[in-house]
């Protein structure tokens, strides 16, 4: 172990770690939101719940069904990456349509079943989950069979009213996990495989932090290349232009749409199991993360791939020096770098001038 | 984006002319409201009476930004939250009556939002929103390390004090007829603001920022004046905030608070001029009401976001103002 500018190595470089763990968090929700915002010209609000719900179902995997983190790693994003179909089929696709008639059989359906279910004496939480799958089920049955309605024309619904609508699911979400496990954290423990870790001479590395970078970069990396190189992503790129063109050439848009919101959702679920063993799992978890997330988001501009994820990295590693050499500022240094941005170069640094 | 500021769906009569007799109801409401003031606290809990009020005047002035300027702030609990802190310090540690206490919080808030809005109106639409986020978190966070916030435990038993020297504001009463001329004032000057020759450019500029510019209008001088002017309000209700309540904490300044305004002039109307007083007072009653619930009033304001978004753009006011065929 040696000293830089007086700081030993270890505190330096276990810090730069946790800097890089961090921006590994940044780099795939701000990565997810700038893939959501792209097709469906919405910023998602409940990113941040997404990301919380990824932890607490691997924590509910674990605890109810006695699935341990490798099969959660995988089964979280699925199944919250569903949810967050559910939520697009439901909510943002009927508003980005302008035709929300199946919202509201969905909302009324779900709040009298609410009503019945809190009279029966059912677990409050359980029957929110009850009462919005029977919201969901009315709502298809309608969608079925119920009189069909024209939408009210291509009128491009602004992005104001989707923030807004994700921000009130975002309440939602939290909420309700709020009230079923309150605020004070469960623990979820390290995989025995990645317990332990390794002395690298100048630091040391504990091997969960170490798979959580490896795990995160390779998501990035592999999104990226799905996104830039193959014709999957050629089609996603290209309905992001110009959607109504893409349908032209025989493109299902809509579910092109829809699995890309589910993919964004996923991938926030991803971080949140990622993060549980490192924090507590928590409702509020990703409330203050977002709002981190969206500066990163402003800093790097949304046009880029690559650039959304290269700003993350970069900022979990400025985050994490600031602890070091300044710890006070560590907790707003991202929004001090958001403000040097806006001076500069407003676009930001990836981004394309309006 | 073509349309660089959020085009929000006209309002009713905004731009248009609006209707013959509409400025004489427009005064029958505004004495209705004033006659609802005077016996208010004599029917309900004068507390919750400025409670309403503190929020109202916090929810006109972001609805001021938005529903007149385009301009959506998920930032606005910064200027509502430091007023306060600044209004708390200086009754209790610096010894001001309320009447300077308020008007410093105020001031303060001003500058924040010359601050604030000079680097936010650099970014249009949604960045906007997502740029006053950051900032407020920022504030937030400079609040939770500074030393006169006292960090998590706020500033607490903040004398109400005499206001000029004569009035005592410990009494409810006395203040509840206080914060109702504050109100008032707010709700007044947003009225003249809103109907002034600057209030119509900033129609224009909501409406269609490239053509105002084209005019040779000064869009982005106009944007940063109606920032500052709302934060401004949004400052003077938190520094009666912490007057009222004798207490200014971290909850003023979370971002929490910043949904706020936002829910309760969805609620009520956005872009209509007594939107945000009724969303106001709908939001602080149920908050009330359901206090015993806890979280499930999280969920409630949720669904009523979604609700609101999807099927309720109009608001309550909104749609009394299309039953009426006046604009309101």
């Amino acid at each position: 172990m040696f000293t830089i500018f007086g700081i030993p190595s270890a505190a330096l470089f276990g810090q730069l770690l946790l800097g890089l763990i961090n921006g590994s968090f940044y780099a795939m929700l701000s990565l997810g939101l700038a893939v959501i915002f792209g097709l469906l010209n919405i910023i998602n609000f409940a990113h941040g719940a997404q990301y919380m719900m990824g932890a607490f179902v691997a924590w509910m995997l674990l605890n109810y069904a006695g699935i341990g983190y490798w099969w959660a790693l995988l089964l979280a994003p699925i199944l919250v990456g569903l949810f967050g179909i559910l939520l697009d089929r439901n909510f943002i696709k009927p508003m980005n349509d302008n035709n929300t008639k199946r919202s509201f059989v969905m909302v009324i359906t779900s709040v009298l079943a609410m009503v019945v279910i809190t009279y029966l004496g059912v677990n409050p939480s359980l029957g929110f989950a009850i009462s919005v799958g029977i919201g969901v089920v009315a709502a298809t049955l309608w969608d079925r069979f119920g009189p069909t309605f024209v939408a009210l024309g291509d009128q491009h619904v602004d992005h104001l009213y989707g923030l807004l609508l994700t921000f009130g699911m975002a309440l939602i979400i939290q909420g309700v996990f709020r009230n079923q496990y309150g605020v004070s954290g469960l623990p979820y423990g390290i995989p025995p495989q990645l317990s332990g870790g390794q002395n690298l001479g100048f630091m040391f590395l504990p091997n969960y932090r170490g798979w959580v970078v490896a795990a995160s970069m390779f998501v990035c990396l592999v999104t990226w290349f799905v996104i830039e190189k193959t014709k999957l992503g050629a089609y996603l790129r290209a309905a992001t232009e110009n959607p109504t063109l893409v349908q032209a050439f025989g493109v299902n848009v809509p579910l092109l749409i829809t699995l890309t919101y589910g993919f964004g959702v996923g991938l926030a679920a991803l971080a949140g199991v990622l993060a549980a063993p490192i924090y507590s799992v928590n409702p509020n978890m990703g409330a203050d993360l977002i709002i981190v997330v969206f500066a990163v988001v402003v800093i790097g501009g949304m046009g880029s791939i690559l650039g959304s994820v290269i700003t993350g990295f970069a900022l979990g590693l400025v985050e994490g020096l600031t602890k070091v050499f300044y710890p006070e500022a560590s907790a707003t240094v991202i929004f001090v770098v958001m403000v040097l941005v806006l001076l500069v170069k407003p676009a930001g640094l990836f981004g394309r001038a309006q | 984006m073509a349309n660089a500021s959020i085009a929000i769906e006209p309002p009713l009569g905004a731009v248009k002319r609006e209707p013959r007799g509409t400025a004489a109801f427009h005064r029958l409401i505004f004495v209705g409201l004033a006659v609802l003031l005077l016996v208010g606290p004599f029917l309900l809990y004068p507390v919750f009476l400025m409670k309403v009020l503190c929020f109202a005047l916090f929810a006109l002035a972001f609805n001021l930004l938005l529903g007149y300027g385009g301009l959506m702030s998920f930032g606005h609990a910064a200027f509502f939250g430091m007023a306060s802190y600044i209004s708390a310090y200086s009754a209790k540690v610096w010894g001001f009556p309320p009447e300077l206490a308020i008007l410093s919080g105020t001031v303060v808030a001003a500058l924040l939002g010359t601050l604030f809005g000079a680097l936010a109106i650099r970014r249009q639409g949604i960045y906007f929103a997502m740029i006053t986020l950051a900032l407020s978190q920022m504030v937030y966070f400079f609040s939770l390390q500074a030393k006169f916030t006292g960090g998590e435990d706020g500033i607490q038993a903040v004398p109400r004090g005499r206001m000029f020297g004569v009035l005592n504001l410990a009494n409810d009463l006395t203040l509840y007829f206080v914060v109702a001329a504050i109100f008032m004032f707010g709700l007044l000057a947003i009225y003249r603001i809103i109907h002034s020759p600057f209030g119509q450019v900033m129609k224009a500029i909501r409406d269609n920022e490239p053509r105002a510019i084209s005019l040779g209008y000064r869009v982005n001088q106009y944007k940063l004046t109606l920032f500052v002017l709302s934060a401004t309000l949004a400052g003077l209700a938190g520094a009666t905030k912490a007057i009222v309540f004798q207490l200014a904490s971290l909850t003023d300044v979370h971002w929490s608070m910043s949904g706020e305004p936002v829910l309760m002039t969805l609620v009520g109307g956005l872009g209509t001029v007594f939107g945000p007083i009724v969303g106001a007072a709908v939001i602080v009653a149920m908050q009330n009401y359901l206090a015993t619930l806890g979280a499930w009033v999280l969920v409630v304001q949720g669904v009523i976001f979604v609700v609101c978004v999807l099927m309720f753009r109009e608001g309550l006011v909104g749609l009394a103002a299309r039953l009426l065929k006046r604009p309101l």
